[in-house]
């Protein structure tokens, strides 16, 4: 790579990798945050020390029912997020290629978009129960909007050169969408899954904050309600690794999937 | 190869073909009724400035826009029946744009295979056509390449490629090497006429560009603007294979001379 893309002198030579910088900076402001605790002798009830949320986080990954918890946000997280693709991706196209449809429907999306979803929450636990189905919902809904949006301006934003090859060669419908509208929207729908899959994570918690007794929103609540702020914490950390976990899962398909964008480099 | 009908898929003709753009009251009458044929196996320029109907003369031809009035005849097979394209007409033509509008998410075989691919043809017989095909347009070696690696030159070889790769009788260029530099635009006039010395196809290309006319021409068809019409069409005789000094002959320069002069008015 040319010297524009990393720090480097004018000799060319490497001055810091900026990992290392961003690793400097957690360290001080963990630092910060450490002596600040001890030297205040602020209450753990308030605010923990880093050191003590790190050793209790570390207990967690030794505690089966930690796991547990994961596996059931994971799993709800996975298929929110796994129908959310299906219809937003499916229901992207249609509206894309239909513009007059996509202008009928357009109120109603707006409309659907505005409405702060989290507060249905309530109501999907109350039509589909304190089990998974309600979270799953959640999330799916969550998740849907951004994966719609940014499949309908893909397919919108198809090249017109590349619509009249297409044209001149005499494509069939379907060999227009499978051969250049699917591939030509790809970066589009993956940057919509990129917000999706974090909307999808923020779903299946809030789902479990406000019913049922499982998964690791639920493990918040209680550990909350019991005045262990450290746990809380080592929730909020775990939960954040699992989030990242997913992120990076998505962002990292752009580069098997559209290795020719130039958003993969 | 069914050589008895090498001729008939060849020629074109225009009978009485007109285009409108807008409503008829205020449209924009692009093209007033035009009758010609265009004459098979020949390399027919289509010379203009701007607004003079040349791009929608070929664009009638591809069958990218279709006519208000008039027929318009590829291969002696109606191009409009019931206002749909007929797919035999279609089959005879190949298209070459001022973009070369490959697929980005494609290697350059691929892209050169593709309207085979949307044909049906099975993939080890379309990557041996589109091989014999690179070396043919003279990018042998960059089969495996995304266009994006290519130079602008070579990705319009690559698209001439494609534009030949089902073997249509007739290659239809809009200003193909209009947006290409001086030096490699005479290069590819050159190659240009290799490729339809070698290939036998009717070529009918646009270009705003004299000199290219008459380098390239047996007949320039010279139309002029408002509305857009055929003005006359010259025999240009030079010998083939022709190359940039012809020229300097003064032959060359009298039809230079007199096409500026008639694009003056």
């Amino acid at each position: 790579m040319s010297s524009q893309d990393t720090n480097e002198d004018a000799s060319g030579t490497p001055l810091i990798p900026s990992w290392v910088g961003s690793l400097l900076i957690l360290v001080g402001l963990l630092a910060a945050w450490e002596g600040y605790v001890h030297f205040f002798e602020i209450s753990r009830l308030i605010l923990p020390a880093p050191s003590e949320v790190l050793a209790h986080w570390l207990g967690y990954l030794q505690n089966p029912l930690i796991w547990y918890h994961t596996g059931i946000t994971a799993w709800e997280t996975l298929l929110g997020f796994f129908f959310a693709t299906i219809l937003g991706v499916g229901l992207g196209i249609l509206l894309g290629k239909m513009p007059r449809l996509e202008r009928m429907l357009n109120p109603f999306v707006i409309a659907t978009q505005v409405v702060p979803k989290v507060a249905l929450v309530p109501l999907f636990v109350v039509w589909f129960g304190f089990g998974m189905t309600s979270k799953v919902v959640i999330a799916t809904i969550l998740a849907f909007f951004p994966i719609l949006l940014n499949t309908v301006l893909g397919i919108k934003s198809v090249d017109n050169g590349h619509k009249e090859v297409m044209e001149s060669l005499n494509a069939t419908r379907t060999q227009r969408l499978t051969q250049l509208d699917f591939p030509s929207s790809l970066p589009y729908i993956l940057t919509g899954m990129e917000v999706g899959v974090v909307l999808a994570i923020i779903g299946a918690v809030v789902g479990e904050y406000l019913g049922g007794n499982d998964g690791l929103g639920n493990v918040a609540v209680r550990e909350m309600n019991s005045y262990n702020t450290t746990a809380l914490f080592a929730v909020i950390i775990h939960l954040s690794v699992l989030g990242f976990a997913f992120y990076a899962v998505v962002v990292g398909m752009r580069k098997y999937l559209i290795p020719w964008h130039g958003s993969s480099n | 190869m069914n050589v008895a009908h090498v001729t008939d898929d060849k020629s074109i003709s225009l009978k009485a073909t007109e285009k409108r753009f807008g409503s008829s009251k205020n449209g924009v009458q692009a093209l007033t009724p035009t009758t010609i044929d265009i004459a098979a196996g020949g390399m027919t320029i289509l010379l203009g400035p701007s607004g003079c109907g040349k791009t929608t003369m070929l664009r009638l031809i591809a069958g990218l826009v279709a006519p208000t009035s008039g027929i318009i005849e590829i291969g002696g097979v109606n191009l409009w029946a019931n206002g749909r394209r007929n797919s035999e007409a279609l089959s005879h033509l190949g298209m070459v744009f001022q973009d070369a509008n490959l697929f980005p998410w494609l290697t350059i075989e691929q892209n050169i295979a593709l309207p085979l691919k949307l044909r049906g043809v099975k993939k080890s017989d379309r990557l041996a056509k589109a091989q014999d095909l690179c070396k043919l347009v003279g990018i042998a070696g960059f089969e495996r390449r995304m266009p994006n690696e290519l130079s602008g030159g070579m990705r319009q070889r690559a698209s001439i490629a494609r534009a030949l790769s089902y073997d249509p009788g007739i290659l239809l260029m809009d200003e193909p090497f209009g947006a290409l530099d001086a030096i490699t635009r005479d290069t590819m006039n050159n190659e240009l006429q290799r490729i339809w010395m070698e290939t036998g196809k009717t070529v009918v290309l646009v270009t705003h560009s004299i000199g290219e006319a008459v380098f390239l021409a047996d007949k320039i068809v010279l139309l002029s603007p408002r509305p857009g019409r055929v003005q006359e069409v010259i025999d240009v005789t030079f010998p083939r294979p022709r190359d940039q000094s012809v020229s300097l002959d003064p032959e060359f320069q009298r039809i230079a001379t007199y096409l500026r002069d008639k694009l003056d008015h």
